[in-house]
């Protein structure tokens, strides 16, 4: 029998799960004749607030074999308020599951995320695979809260479980002439509605300099809230960068390769001029669609107002010496 | 009943009255569902992106509903209709002014260092805010008094809601990150009714043009 750690806050404790469960109900749109036609085409608009019932976490049952191992809590934004478990599993962007905010949690609850391989590849000693459950042996959990800044303007602060990117590092054993890491995300066309548009350019690609991958701070989350990473969040397992943008965060990894050249990622080939490898949190690098300089944080309300944006999205202390001489307005 | 033969019936004072009611009453239910998921706090992770986008998008509806009304006569025939483009017209301003104040107000906090930066600096904003200083004066000459006293004139200033309708769909274009198929859809939908009126213009004038030369054909034979 695998007896569980108990983490000392039980995500119940923290958004009670009637709250989250019954707070929202859909009121359906009735009797637009005319006005219904064309706003078909708002419905997702419209349909948002009726995903989150279908998603609230299923309980303790459903938790049988992917359980996440035992994790230790750490001091990781132990000060923060909390970001809710709906609006985390609700609100984000998964253009693979559909590009509303509110359609991940939808379309991806039939996926598969087990079981799961990830390939290791290029720049290192010998190409190989791991499967998710090697790679949760592979390093001890813990429970890192960080703010998460979206490159559109808003903000949260999740609890994510996770490991240190560098232990897996370490495992993949990279030659010397790695200096970037590509990550790389399934692109299932039949688990993946939104794969199907060729919206971006599928799989969807990120990297990090090799350093920055190396970075303490930067991990691979397997979970959040103390439970398995759902679905639409990026299950198995995504990249958690909380200094850079939140797309710097590839979800649901299949690939990583270590590379000589800077990888170009997905975004930078879909807009180069508005995001670019670095993609680091910074208020004084404008954006030419979304203000840079302040954030909305969700769940504060409708009054709450702008938070200011911090440099590094407030991690200076652990990464700045990383860009030092670096002009960032350039690599932006 | 096949559309034409509807639309060939002209309606009586009473039920234009009664339709224009209806109408109003229709315009108001998306600020009704937005209040009833306000109170019953519903309005998604991000409330005021929502309902920015929700007044914004019903702005626009409103607008592609007033501008259908002068096709709906070039191609069916029936001018009625053209008496509610002022109450339309109206509603749309009602919901632009929504959709402005709440960027102003919630989602800026009436910082204007901020929000003269965000328009500057955002070609999607700087569309939108133009859009909607644009509509001011429609508004605000929207009225039997203003009519009479500008005559022409009023004609004149009244064709910028052509120019209000493009940059609404180009604000709405230049925000979307990436999936465009929405504000695309609205960029065909302006395209035809904008594109009705151009045919229906050139035929008159071709039509017109026609007419002087045959006046004049027997003339220079």
């Amino acid at each position: 029998m695998i007896i569980q750690q108990k983490s000392d806050i039980a995500p119940s404790e923290i958004t009670p799960k009637e709250v989250f469960e019954n707070r929202r109900h859909f009121i359906k749109q009735a009797g637009f004749g005319l006005l219904a036609t064309s706003a078909l085409a708002h419905s997702h608009l419209l349909l948002a607030a009726d995903n989150t019932r279908l998603n609230a976490p299923s309980g303790k049952n459903s938790k049988s074999i992917l359980s996440l191992p035992s994790f230790t809590k750490t001091a990781y934004g132990k000060d923060e308020k909390l970001t809710s478990y709906e609006d985390v599993t609700t609100y984000n962007n998964f253009y693979e599951f559909g590009t509303g905010k509110s359609e991940p949690a939808v379309n991806a609850k039939l996926f598969k995320p087990h079981p799961w391989t990830i390939s290791i590849e290029g720049e290192v000693k010998k190409n190989k695979t791991i499967s998710i459950d090697d790679i949760l042996k592979l390093a001890p959990l813990e429970e890192r809260i960080y703010r998460m800044r979206c490159v559109e303007g808003w903000s949260m602060v999740i609890p994510w479980v996770g490991f240190p990117l560098a232990q897996l590092i370490k495992w993949a054993e990279p030659n010397a002439n790695a200096k970037y890491v590509e990550f790389v995300s399934l692109a299932d066309s039949q688990q993946m509605p939104g794969v199907n548009l060729p919206i971006l350019d599928w799989p969807y690609t990120e990297g990090l300099r090799m350093d920055e991958a190396m970075n303490p701070l930067t991990i691979m989350a397997v979970g959040l809230y103390g439970e398995k990473l759902p679905n639409q969040n990026g299950a198995p397992m995504r990249l958690v960068v909380p200094w850079k943008y939140g797309f710097k965060g590839a979800k649901s990894i299949v690939k990583i390769r270590f590379t000589e050249k800077m990888p170009i990622t997905t975004w930078m080939k879909a807009g180069p001029k508005e995001y670019g490898f670095y993609a680091n949190v910074n208020p004084q690098v404008e954006h030419p669609r979304w203000t840079q300089s302040s954030e909305k944080r969700i769940g504060a309300g409708l009054f709450a107002g702008r938070i200011k944006t911090q440099m590094f999205n407030g991690y200076t202390e652990q990464v700045g010496q990383m860009y030092a001489g670096l002009d960032l307005r350039k690599y932006f | 009943m096949h559309i034409k033969q509807l639309l060939r019936r002209v309606p009586n004072k009473i039920q234009i009255t009664g339709i224009k009611f209806s109408l109003f009453a229709l315009c108001l239910l998306p600020l009704a569902r937005l209040i009833w998921l306000g109170v019953s706090d519903d309005l998604t992770a991000n409330p005021i992106e929502f309902i920015e986008r929700s007044t914004g998008f019903w702005a626009l509806f409103i607008l592609l509903l007033t501008l259908s009304l002068s096709p709906i006569r070039m191609l069916w025939g029936p001018a009625w209709p053209l008496q509610f483009r002022r109450m339309l017209g109206l509603m749309m301003f009602f919901y632009a002014s929504l959709h402005i104040t709440i960027y102003l107000w919630l989602d800026y906090g009436f910082d204007w260092a901020d929000i003269i930066k965000d328009i500057i600096k955002h070609p999607y904003v700087l569309v939108g805010a133009s859009a909607y200083l644009l509509t001011l004066p429609l508004a605000v000459t929207s009225n039997q008094y203003m009519m009479q006293k500008l005559r022409e004139r009023w004609k004149q200033l009244h064709l910028t809601v052509y120019l209000i309708a493009i940059l609404g769909v180009v604000h709405f274009w230049w925000l979307v990150k990436k999936d465009i198929r929405e504000p695309l859809f609205y960029a065909l939908v302006l395209g035809f009714l904008l594109g009705v009126r151009l045919f229906y213009k050139l035929r008159q004038i071709k039509s017109k043009s026609d007419k002087t030369r045959k006046i004049k054909l027997p003339v220079s034979a």
